[in-house]
């Protein structure tokens, strides 16, 4: 059941990156531009999803557990720390370099292009890069490291 | 120009994480999803595999419902793609989230982090896109 709902809520998702015009790097580049002709789409589409994903928020705050699981794994810490910076700023780089962060550009193979494959490549690569050079550490920075209980 | 479908969009989005906390109890975080998916033996691997199997065929779906494909330009030269590519792997890893996981579920959450990781990836996207559109000249990317 668990995987059912992932599968909707993964469609739901990349159906929202279609409508929305963020799988087109033009258009969030144009967000991104506050210096040229400033686009301000992506500021709507943000301001959409935290809104409806507020509300979840709000009723998952009101649980004891999810419904289809025994309790929620989601991250607890709150340290603002040097690898949550610098790996924001990374991010950022990459994100105005190409206008593609990882959810648009995994939705985008489906369409098959070239240039979507090579930045997933590189994607995955720097991920394993990362995965490489940290030995241990489950990439949560700031998180408590809880088992998780279940899949 | 038109917002409804940006915001439309953007609501999709958000039921998408409300869902999958409300029922599985998890972030809807893509760098997460993926990055656990590359360690094969972590606990929860199926419904990450589930989610990319909705969201990667997500646009055919849509395509095919509004009758045209969903605008992808990509302008940016191979070479820049490997590089954003590899900074972006790479610092949502380090960084523990990206525009969904810090985005859109961590502002919803109030968190903290989130609110420091997305004002960060923020500034120095825009910051990059103002130094290669505006100081160096190229609007190639």
């Amino acid at each position: 059941m668990r995987a059912i709902v992932a599968l909707v809520a993964g469609l739901l998702f990349g159906n929202g990156l279609a409508l929305s015009g963020m799988l087109d790097p033009v258009r969030v580049l144009g967000f991104l531009d506050v210096a040229g002709v400033w686009d301000p789409s992506l500021a709507f589409v943000l301001g959409g999803a935290v809104t409806v994903s507020a509300i979840g928020t709000v009723l998952a705050g009101r649980m004891r557990a999810p419904v289809l699981a025994e309790s929620f794994d989601i991250p607890t810490g709150r340290r603002i720390d040097a690898r949550l910076v610098l790996g924001s700023a990374l991010f950022g780089i990459g994100w105005g370099l190409a206008g593609f962060c990882p959810g648009p550009a995994v939705a985008a193979l489906s369409l098959l292009m070239p240039k979507a494959l090579v930045f997933v490549a590189a994607m995955l690569s720097g991920m394993w890069l990362y995965r490489i050079t940290t030995p241990g550490k489950p990439a949560a920075g700031g998180a408590d490291p809880r088992p998780a209980a279940q899949s | 120009m038109s917002f409804w479908a940006p915001l439309a969009g953007g609501m999709l989005i958000g039921t998408s994480s409300a869902m999958l906390l409300v029922l599985n109890g998890r972030i809807a975080g893509i760098s997460g999803i993926v990055g656990r998916l590359m360690q094969p033996k972590t606990p929860g691997n199926g419904w990450r595999a589930a989610f990319l199997a909705g969201l990667i065929p997500g646009p055919l779906i849509f395509a095919a419902v509004a009758g045209h494909s969903p605008p992808v330009r990509i302008l940016a030269s191979v070479p820049v793609l490997v590089l954003a590519g590899l900074l972006v792997g790479f610092g949502t890893r380090l960084g523990s989230g990206c525009t969904s996981g810090h985005g859109v579920s961590g502002l919803a959450r109030l968190s903290p982090r989130s609110f420091a990781a997305v004002g960060i990836f923020m500034l120095t996207a825009a910051a990059t896109v103002f130094i290669v559109r505006h100081v160096l000249g190229g609007s190639g990317s």
